[in-house]
């Protein structure tokens, strides 16, 4: 709520363009569609669960219709025979719609894309991907942090006044890591690193 | 509204009146199944009198995979099958493959000792999501929230070990991938006595919750004899066995311990239970359930035991394994929170590193095949609850 | 019961129609001939000594080396395996049953090679069948219902053999 944070104490006007408030209200409810397929399904389901809370970002009302939705996680591997499915669901999505791929699989096939025969090389041969998320599973955060970038996407339409959409995104909101202290500095990493090698040895028969 | 007919002919259209048998297609995009999963029902009205499952929406080519790379590079793709439980599948593997190497002996005891532990955590954390999406399946929101909080505990108790919570690939061949960090085991204990008494809320949230009882007692009862017939295996059988008539507890942990799993203590659980409510028969859906809540309860004693044993544990967590495969066969069965899965590798007769034949038995599979026996004659909303209590997770269905 | 005492009473009982034993590999196990497949499967269920009432697995293995060069150094003469692995619930104990196939009937690629089902025996014995029947291409004689179980019902090929090419498209989504 960083837009209207300490604006009302004293009673006051907020002035804004259609556009904005439309898009302000857009990209704080996004329903995203239930459309879990594979392990990354599970992480999908721990980022709206107790810890991560997918809510607090207005995405949590997972719809199992695609008609009430606005953005498809695809999560997990998608093969030939489930191709047809995602086009089909994506098809029956109200517009705007939005589409994450989640994980390595449906960003270009992942640990499949050698001897998988029967998995589709990505899911952007499919449907259009508007966010990629990285990761075998990505971890929760990732998937927040992806959806944050849809939120910018939203936030950057402009399908009242018909203009261009900028050029690039600024992205308002985003995570941060902070190093754990084994790892602080070059030097900790690499001398940490040595370690576990060691440590990971294993013993002769 | 007034009738147009006279009072004969109204007759004649009351009877008209009957059911279509009607084809539904159940997922495979739906939201109380599993994963991806198609049913096709055909019903009378709110009757289904037959269930066709349609698997392959998930399919991702494992066995092609296994056999062109090898062992250690297809551990991984292991973990990818069984999703919830990566541990208990990286370790049927390691084991199918020790065994063809010979090495099932030499594997020191630091190593079983640690396999038998993230095991057991990780049934424990499987048995969670279970559950917590039973309760999803049956329309209670609350218990899943419940379940992941417990869940996320264990999670952080695995990166710490390996770096992923999800997709470990720590047990590989010949061991375990890295010794446990340092206070790792007071963690572990620590989490322990956090979670045990959490075990009673959840029997508060679902096993005594009388809705919950109404949507799953008498519902989807396998007997025994069609369970074996079926190769059902794991909760599934258990459900169904009966202590008072005699069946063994038909656990590979006991029956044919692998892992050492013979020094520890622990039981199997079997119906009949103190809890049963009045309604639910043996072999039907609550006591699936009920098996798992009371499997958990046991791997966290095995965790204890393991926990003690690991502070005197002698060897390395891991020995060299062999480069090359030797020609013949092994085929290893282990006892995963889903049921019995099995591997089965075929080394080449030319010595080579890459493996002939990698087959996976999948419990699950074998689990859902007999679903269209079991759902015969019930609601419509009853086979979400009863394909829910067979717990499937279709990466290892479809592999 | 150890493998080698199966393997005696099932060589006391069918003779030679067990065309071979192999007690001392890691997994003890018997080849039969296809036609013969269903009596001994009947008699290793039905027997009161061996009661093998589970079916955990069926197996098809393909033995073939697609690389010429490689061929005669393969160790082995290009054929099928169908592997059926049993265990009992009452003795528990464990067997394994083989049959040994030509990759393809009277040698005509395409044309499937045939084994008896075993459905009527284990129930199991259904969905491993149909998946065999799908990805290394056994077809199972007097199977109920043999359609393909993992893979889409217009899919061309069974991937496990070892001479599959992998599609280079499948309804118009690139494959590779
Ligand atoms: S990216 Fe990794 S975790 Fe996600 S579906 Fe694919 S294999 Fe599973």
């Amino acid at each position: 709520m960083g837009l209207l944070e300490g604006r009302f104490e004293k009673g006051g006007v907020v002035i804004t363009t259609l556009e904005q408030a439309i898009n302000w209200a857009r990209q704080a409810s996004v329903w995203p569609m239930t459309f879990g397929l594979a392990c990354c399904a599970i992480e999908m389901m721990a980022t709206g669960a107790s810890r991560y809370d997918i809510d607090r970002f207005g995405a949590g009302a997972f719809r199992a219709t695609p008609r009430q939705a606005d953005l498809m996680i695809v999560a997990g591997t998608v093969n030939f025979k489930m191709a047809s499915r995602v086009r089909r669901l994506y098809n029956q999505m109200p517009d705007p719609k939005f589409v994450i791929a989640m994980g390595a699989c449906t960003s270009g096939g992942g640990p499949y894309y050698k001897y998988g025969y029967n998995v589709v090389k990505g899911v952007d041969l499919i449907v259009p991907v508007d966010v990629y998320v990285a990761g075998c599973p990505p971890r929760p955060e990732a998937l927040l942090e992806g959806l944050m970038r849809v939120q910018d996407k939203i936030r950057a339409m402009h399908d009242l006044t018909k203009r261009q959409p900028l050029d690039y995104l600024v992205p308002t909101r985003s995570g941060y890591v902070q190093l754990p202290p084994e790892v602080e500095t070059l030097q900790k990493a690499n001398e940490y690193c040595r370690r576990r090698k060691e440590l990971s040895t294993p013993a002769k028969v | 509204m007034a009738t147009i007919f006279p009072p004969e002919q109204e007759q004649i259209i009351e009877l008209d009146v009957r059911t279509d048998e009607m084809l539904v297609s159940m997922g495979p995009q739906h939201p109380s199944t599993h994963g991806v999963l198609r049913l096709v029902l055909r019903t009378d009205g709110e009757v289904v009198s037959e269930v066709t499952p349609h698997l392959g929406y998930l399919h991702r080519c494992a066995e092609k995979i296994g056999e062109n790379v090898t062992p250690i590079q297809f551990i991984p793709y292991t973990d990818r099958m069984d999703y919830l439980a990566g541990m208990n599948m990286n370790l049927g593997y390691s084991l199918a493959v020790e065994k063809l190497c010979g090495l099932t002996d030499k594997i020191p005891e630091k190593a079983q000792v640690i396999r038998v532990l993230v095991c057991e955590l990780n049934r424990i954390a499987s048995h969670l999501v279970g559950i917590g999406a039973y309760g999803l399946d049956l329309g209670t929101f609350s218990p899943f929230l419940y379940a992941f909080r417990e869940r996320e505990m264990i999670l952080d108790l695995f990166e710490e070990v390996c770096g992923a919570r999800l997709t470990y690939s720590y047990v590989t061949i010949g061991g375990v991938h890295d010794d446990l960090p340092e206070g790792w085991v007071e963690r572990c204990s620590k989490f322990l006595d956090w979670f045990e008494p959490r075990l009673e809320e959840y029997h508060t949230l679902l096993t005594r919750n009388s809705i919950f009882i109404k949507r799953t007692a008498g519902i989807g009862v396998l007997p025994k004899d069609m369970a074996i017939a079926y190769g059902c295996t794991g909760p599934m059988l258990r459900g169904s066995l009966n202590r008072e008539k005699g069946d063994p507890p038909w656990d590979l942990r006991k029956i044919e311990p692998y892992c050492g799993y013979d020094q520890y203590e622990f039981e199997v659980p079997l119906p009949p239970f103190a809890e049963t409510p009045v309604e639910a028969v043996i072999g039907d859906a609550w006591h699936r359930f009920y098996v798992r809540m009371k499997e958990m309860e046991q791997s966290a004693r095995i965790v204890r035991q393991a926990l003690r044993k690991y502070e005197t544990a002698k060897g390395s967590h891991r020995i060299e394994p062999p480069r090359h495969l030797p020609p013949g066969e092994a085929y290893v069965e282990t006892e995963c929170p889903r049921g019995q899965m099995g591997f089965y590798v075929v080394g080449r007769p030319t010595k080579e590193s890459v493996p002939l034949r990698v087959r996976a038995r999948s419990s699950s599979f074998c689990n859902l095949s007999v679903t269209h026996e079991i759902c015969r004659g019930c609601l419509i909303a009853d086979v979400p609850a009863i394909v829910g209590s067979i717990d499937i997770v279709m990466g290892e269905v479809d592999r | 019961m150890g493998g080698a005492e199966i393997i005696a009473i099932l060589v006391e009982k069918f003779g030679p129609r067990i065309q071979q034993t192999k007690p001392d590999a890691i997994d003890p196990y018997v080849v039969v001939d296809a036609g013969d497949l269903v009596d001994v499967c009947r008699f290793l269920r039905d027997d009161p000594r061996l009661q093998f009432d589970m079916l955990n697995c069926i197996t098809g293995v393909d033995y073939c080396e697609p690389d010429p060069a490689k061929a005669p150094k393969a160790g082995f003469e290009p054929h099928l395996e169908v592997v059926y692995h049993l265990s009992s619930f009452v003795k528990r104990h464990r067997f394994v049953v083989k049959v040994l196939l030509p990759r393809w009937k009277d040698n005509v690629p395409g044309q499937l090679p045939e084994v008896p089902t075993v459905t009527s025996i284990w129930p199991a014995a259904n969905w491993h069948e149909r998946e065999t029947y799908d990805l290394v291409g056994v077809y199972f004689v007097g199977h109920p219902d043999l359609r393909r179980i993992l893979l889409a019902e217009d899919w061309e090929g069974h991937p496990l053999r070892k001479d599959y090419v992998f599609p280079l498209e499948y309804h118009g989504i690139r494959g590779r």
